[in-house]
């Protein structure tokens, strides 16, 4: 069984604290939150910080899912598990709930956390794809203080964020709440990765497609929102047609890689069909 | 780095590397080796312990994350003289071969039925979907969680 | 048939195990469990090449690590005389590395420290000097002018080829080919994949110096085989190895070869004086150990245009990996039982053909409940046939049914020599008809197609072959496989049986009790079952090849009745009557027509002991070794219904049907466990479970994130339905049956998807079946969203 190489810990007694051990032992400290990502990379020795920094005893600063005057506020530290548990996030963003039940399983979801799973930079990360979907912002803390980055500006390439580097991800925020949402992942089994999955949020008005959001995970370098299929998809009445379209033009806005999930025209044909079906459900739950 | 933890009920205090993962700490160092591991990846479950209650991998955990909490083992999950209605119920629908994955899917399903005393049986399975069986093919491992959620006594609660 | 005994259970009952309440309580005890005093633990530095020779092994820096005791090097074991040890089959494989790695994973050195944190940093300042090779990766190219030479260490060898193997009548079967109305001829691969069972392998070394015994806990599916072999490798005496085998998570056929790590492990502690523990990672299990299949094959039938089957015919690749080291019963069985591939059918001629390659790959193929390769024999008749069928335009049930061997020809003499002992084919495909609902699955079909939706119904019937086997045909390294059993009855009648099989999780402890059962007329209950130490079992070869039932259920039953006839005399005695008036009752001796005058078992385990006959030996225990005079031969009936999403191409088995023939069934309830975790293995070959590499030689699915099983998400509920036909030869009329679920689940899951897309011209379609895959099948075949 493998396991991780030395390293130095830290257990963070407050967000403040954690931000400046973050500045005190520069770019080889790495934060520990939930750690699913984090030290499965460590036992395979393909990630080697020199310093972890534990951020698991901030729950009081930091677990919570709530409403405050109407907009949803996640703590970075709230785990997987309480996004899926939420009933104010089951009424308003069925998406978000929809993609919980597709990510990982559920003892990693005890564990994991929003935070992590925003700050990590990954990819095949569903819960960024859906949150780009629902036009979050994403609250981060650090030296310099407070500021609120809208999430699909978060990423700046592969396992990349446009975090300085002792800025913390402390929340995530949502203001809009659409009609209906709808979340779609394909994987080789439970547990895996997506070979594509996409997020839609939408509000219809007078039978037309009013406002629409898509987000894409695991076809690109980083998380990514279909701006030019959403575009297409504005002021539309909805029908199949439309929906084929929509997924042609999202597929033409990604970028995937091959890997063992698949080729590129695969991974390109399912942006396709995905777009259409979360789509087609999106818009029948508004009704 | 010392640390203090609650495992199975009693305050342990030992003097560890931070890099020891909980499902070593466990086996090696308190020698209670119903805790399993069977993968390098997270992926196969053999190693679930209870953490405040909540089942995780204990092989995705520092040992040292869990000072001043709670870790319960398949050694705990139970008083010793009664079996649970979980481990019963492994018994009574035949839901272990080799027994290496059962620690793992009795700790997950305890907490499970806890939660949700009259699961679907696409409840189970998907409660049970981060546990890995090479043996079972999970069919008897759904019937031995229904089982005990079958044969659960649940205390009224007075109004 | 047996009586039922006042309290307990018999042979025969859905009995709930005996063995529960250790892993219940996670009280089970497995190697990585066992920890003795002085213990040190080990890894192993593993080559990150395909092939490349060594120039130099460099392990000064980790020597000074604190912590380490030793490393030791493929030099090191040369200057013993132990760097290469002898396979399984008949080859010679590296313990460490001395010339070349020949295999990305390889072994090249043993490190050996105060605990495993330790010892995993010190493999990171190991510094080998390698320079790559070229790779031989397609087997299809291994015999290529231009290959590079991987064993070039053995002397005479001058390509890849490991052997040629034929049997059949070619001569014969080409004349039927000729003269056929109808041939068809089907290319198909078996992709590798592996046993992956939840515990990966290890050993504990202890050497004594003090007595000079090695004692040995290991993950051994045949502990008595693995020390004869220790011994004759390393040059220990037999009588001071001592192998124990506990608690085994999981075998199928990964635990059945010695691996370099046991040898370490036991060299260590020899030169440490100290117990070595060696437990192998997720990724060196995947990466290292014994693969499976990997077979590519062509299939090919000749018939009459009403689908009377006139020859079967193959032609197969084997990659056996950088070294030939699978298990097989017999050095004459390069592909094992593959030869029963004419299967469940009447065939009249028929040949086939292996070549045998080496590849920069793991050293294995015979694993993961196959039978000793019935799996690739089974899935190319199956696949075949449907093949035959669509050329046809027939039914492939009606298919099959014409070409059965009935039941009226059993003991039915296969074509390529096999005796079967008993079926009844026709009943079983029956059943699964019966069971599956076949009319409304048609209609159900019809509709769906309607829809456009793409539903399959696939079918996989088939005779394997199970039970290694008669002596005279069937050796592990020249051990004939027969199989003991030890029984002693105790004086107040309880009872202790000792085996020389190993159960992984297949349940001995109560299915062998109930044998002994059945057998005496007392309760399973009242008796102990022994497996896996070699200081206090018999001699046998252990379990893998669903061979316990077969081969040591048979000695079980047998050693029982030699208990029963000494039981008689000392019946005889009590009841002052002569033997031949007594009559075994089920549970009793019993005077015939006095039924007051009788004794049980518990009676006369009691006067063994205390009133011992004069003549006769004090005691009641007797140990048989049993040679079974054939194989044996199970059926199945499989009928698989899918569901293709044309849109992600993603395959859902809606449904399993299987009906399974074993013979008589001494525990139903373990049955049908074995028979779920089967179907789960075969489902997930079909749909998931593969290993692949690059050019380079470079492993893609070296951790369970890509190296892809079932999850409780993906199973299905299995439908399971039984016949049951005794076997002709068995004592107990039993056949062994936990691999005819991979063996047959395959071809019902692929021939069900082929059905799902044969109006779109699809005929045959390879494993696995993950979206991306089947996605590009329909896309090719013009099947959009």
């Amino acid at each position: 069984m493998q396991v991780p190489a030395r390293f130095e810990y830290e257990v963070a007694g407050s967000v403040d604290e954690a931000i400046s051990l973050l500045q005190r032992h520069g770019p080889e400290a790495q934060l520990l939150a939930g750690g699913h990502s984090l030290i499965p990379m460590m036992r395979l020795r393909l990630a080697v910080p020199e310093v972890l920094i534990d951020i698991h005893n901030l729950d009081d600063e930091l677990r919570y899912v709530r409403d405050e005057d109407g907009v949803l506020k996640i703590g970075a530290l709230a785990r997987h598990r309480d996004v899926l548990e939420s009933e104010l996030i089951e009424e308003r963003y069925a998406l978000l709930g929809e993609a919980e039940t597709l990510i990982a399983d559920p003892l990693v979801r005890n564990m994991g956390t929003v935070g992590g799973s925003l700050a990590n930079g990954d990819p095949g990360e569903d819960l960024p794809a859906a949150l780009v979907a629902i036009g979050c912002e994403v609250v981060v803390r650090g030296p310099d203080g407070e500021r609120t980055i809208a999430v699909d500006e978060l990423y700046a390439g592969f396992y990349e964020t446009i975090l300085e580097p002792s800025e913390i991800v402390t929340e995530a925020r949502v203001s809009w709440v659409p009609d209906a949402s709808s979340y779609v992942k394909v994987k080789r089994r439970t547990g895996d990765y997506a070979a594509a999955a996409i997020g839609v949020a939408l509000n219809m008005s007078g039978g037309e497609i009013e406002d629409v959001r898509i987000g894409m995970c695991g076809v690109g370098s980083t998380t990514l929102r279909a701006r030019e299929a959403e575009e297409l998809l504005r002021g539309q009445r909805p029908d199949a047609e439309l929906y084929k379209r929509a997924g042609e033009q999202a597929a033409e806005e990604s970028d995937p890689i091959e890997d063992a999930r698949g080729p590129v025209p695969f991974k390109q044909d399912l942006v396709k069909v995905l777009v259409g079906r979360a789509l087609e459900t999106a818009v029948e739950r508004a009704a | 780095m010392r640390m203090q933890v609650n495992v199975n009920g009693e305050l342990r205090e030992a003097d560890v590397e931070p890099r020891l993962l909980l499902v070593h700490f466990i086996r090696d160092h308190l020698g209670l080796t119903g805790t399993h591991w069977g993968c390098d990846t997270s992926n196969c479950g053999a190693c679930t312990v209870h953490l405040d209650g909540e089942p995780v991998k204990s092989c995705t955990v520092l040992a040292v994350r869990t000072d001043g909490h709670e870790v319960t083992t398949i050694e705990g999950i139970w008083s010793g003289t009664e079996l649970t209605p979980v481990q019963e119920g492994f018994h009574q629908e035949h839901g272990l071969q080799c027994g290496f994955c059962t620690p793992g899917m009795i700790m997950t399903g305890t907490e499970f039925l806890e939660r949700n005393p009259n699961p679907t049986e696409r409840e189970i399975r998907e409660a049970i979907s981060g546990n890995l069986c090479r043996c079972t093919g999970y069919e008897n491992i759904v019937k031995a969680i229904q089982w005990a959620a079958n044969n659960t006594v649940r205390e009224e609660v007075g109004a | 048939m047996a009586a039922t005994p006042t309290q307990g259970h018999t042979f025969g009952d859905r009995m709930p195990r005996k063995e529960d309440g250790r892993f219940i309580r996670g009280k089970g005890k497995y190697v990585d469990d066992v920890r003795l005093p002085g213990m040190l633990h080990s890894a192993i530095v593993r080559s990150p090449f395909a092939h490349a020779k060594i120039n130099n092994v460099d392990v000064s820096a980790a020597l000074e690590l604190e912590g380490v005791h030793a490393v030791i090097t493929g030099a090191d074991l040369e200057a013993q005389g132990l760097a290469w040890m002898p396979t399984l089959a008949g080859d010679t494989q590296a313990v460490l590395a001395t010339d070349k790695v020949r295999f990305q994973g390889q072994e090249v050195a043993f490190v050996v420290a105060n605990d495993r944190y330790i010892a995993q940093d010190a493999l990171e300042l190991i510094d080998v000097d390698y320079e790559p090779l070229g790779t031989v990766i397609d087997s299809r190219k291994a015999l290529d002018e231009d290959a590079p030479v991987i064993r070039d260490d053995k002397e005479g060898q001058e390509d890849n080829s490991i052997f040629f193997w034929d049997a059949g009548d070619k001569e014969a079967t080409e004349k039927a080919f000729q003269e056929a109305e109808v041939t068809v001829r089907q290319e198909m691969f078996y992709p590798r994949n592996h046993p992956a069972p939840m515990e990966t392998c290890g050993a504990v070394a202890d050497y004594d110096v003090s007595t000079g015994e090695m004692t040995i806990y290991m993950t051994s599916q045949a502990p008595h085989a693995h020390r004869t072999l220790f011994s004759m490798v390393s040059g220990l005496p037999e009588h001071q190895i001592r192998i124990i085998s506990p608690d085994i998570g999981g075998g199928f056929g990964n635990k059945v070869p010695i691996y370099p790590g046991y040898v370490c492990a036991a060299a260590a502690s020899l030169i440490l004086n100290r117990p070595v523990k060696w437990m192998e990672s997720r990724s060196e299990n995947l990466m290292s150990t014994s693969f499976a299949r990997d077979y590519h094959m062509v299939g090919e039938i000749a018939a009459t245009r009403d689908g009377e089957i006139l020859g079967v015919r193959s032609e197969i690749i084997a990659d056996h990996g950088a070294f030939n080291a699978h298990a097989q019963p017999g050095y004459e069985w390069p592909t094992g039982f593959f030869p029963i591939f004419t299967s469940c059918y009447d065939v009249p001629a028929a040949y086939a053909e292996a070549t045998g390659v080496y590849s920069n790959k793991a050293p294995g193929g015979i694993a993961y409940r196959c039978s000793f390769r019935v799996t690739e024999a089974i899935y190319l008749m199956e696949r075949t046939m449907d093949v035959l069928a669509d050329e046809l335009g027939m039914d492939p049930v009606e298919l099959r049914r014409k070409n059965f061997i009935k039941k009226e020809q059993m003991p039915y003499l296969s074509i390529m020599g096999w005796e079967y002992d008993g079926g009844d084919y026709d009943a079983g495909l029956d059943e699964a008809l019966r069971i599956a609902g076949y009319e409304e699955l048609l209609e159900e079909q019809r509709k769906a197609r309607e829809e456009g939706r793409l539903m399959g119904i696939g079918f996989s019937t088939f005779t394997e072959i199970v039970g290694a086997g008669p002596g005279k045909k069937c050796h592990i390294a020249g051990i004939e496989m027969f199989d003991a059993a030890e029984l002693r009855l105790h004086p107040t009648g309880k009872a202790i049986l000792k085996l020389g099989v190993k159960s992984q999780g297949q349940g001995h402890e109560t299915t062998f009790a109930q044998i002994v059962a059945g057998e005496l007329g007392i309760p399973a209950e009242n008796v102990e079952v022994r497996e896996g130490d070699t200081d206090n079992t018999p001699f046998g070869l252990g379990t893998y090849g669903s061979r316990s039932t077969p081969v040591c259920g048979a000695a079980t039953a047998m050693v029982s009745r030699k208990i029963r006839e000494k039981a008689k005399k000392i019946a005889a005695h009590m009841l002052e009557a002569a033997e031949g008036d007594l009559e075994w009752t089920g549970d009793r001796f019993q005077v015939k027509g006095s039924p007051d005058q009788s004794m049980n078992m518990e009676e006369i385990s009691f006067a063994a002991y205390t009133n011992v006959p004069e003549g006769e030996e004090a005691g009641l225990e007797s140990v048989t070794y049993y040679d079974p005079p054939e194989m044996t031969y199970p059926f199945g009936a499989y009928i698989c219904i899918v569901e293709i999403d044309r849109g992600t191409g993603q395959v859902e088995v809606k449904r399993f049907i299987a009906v399974d023939d074993c013979g008589v069934r001494i525990n139903p309830m373990v049955i049908e466990g074995q028979m779920h975790g089967g179907l789960a293995s075969g489902i997930g070959t079909a749909l998931m479970e593969v290993i692949e590499f690059d050019e380079e030689g470079n492993h893609l699915n070296s951790s369970f994130m890509d190296y892809l099983m079932l999850t409780s998400t993906e199973a299905p509920k299995y439908e399971l339905g039984e016949i049951v036909t005794p076997s002709t030869h068995h004592p107990l009329g039993a056949r062994g049956v936990a691999e005819s679920p991979t063996v047959g689940a395959p071809p019902a899951v692929v021939n069900a998807v082929v059905d799902a897309l044969s109006p779109y011209g699809v005929r045959h379609v390879d494993m696995p079946l993950t979206p991306s895959r089947t996605w590009s099948i329909l896309r090719e075949h013009g099947v959009e969203a």
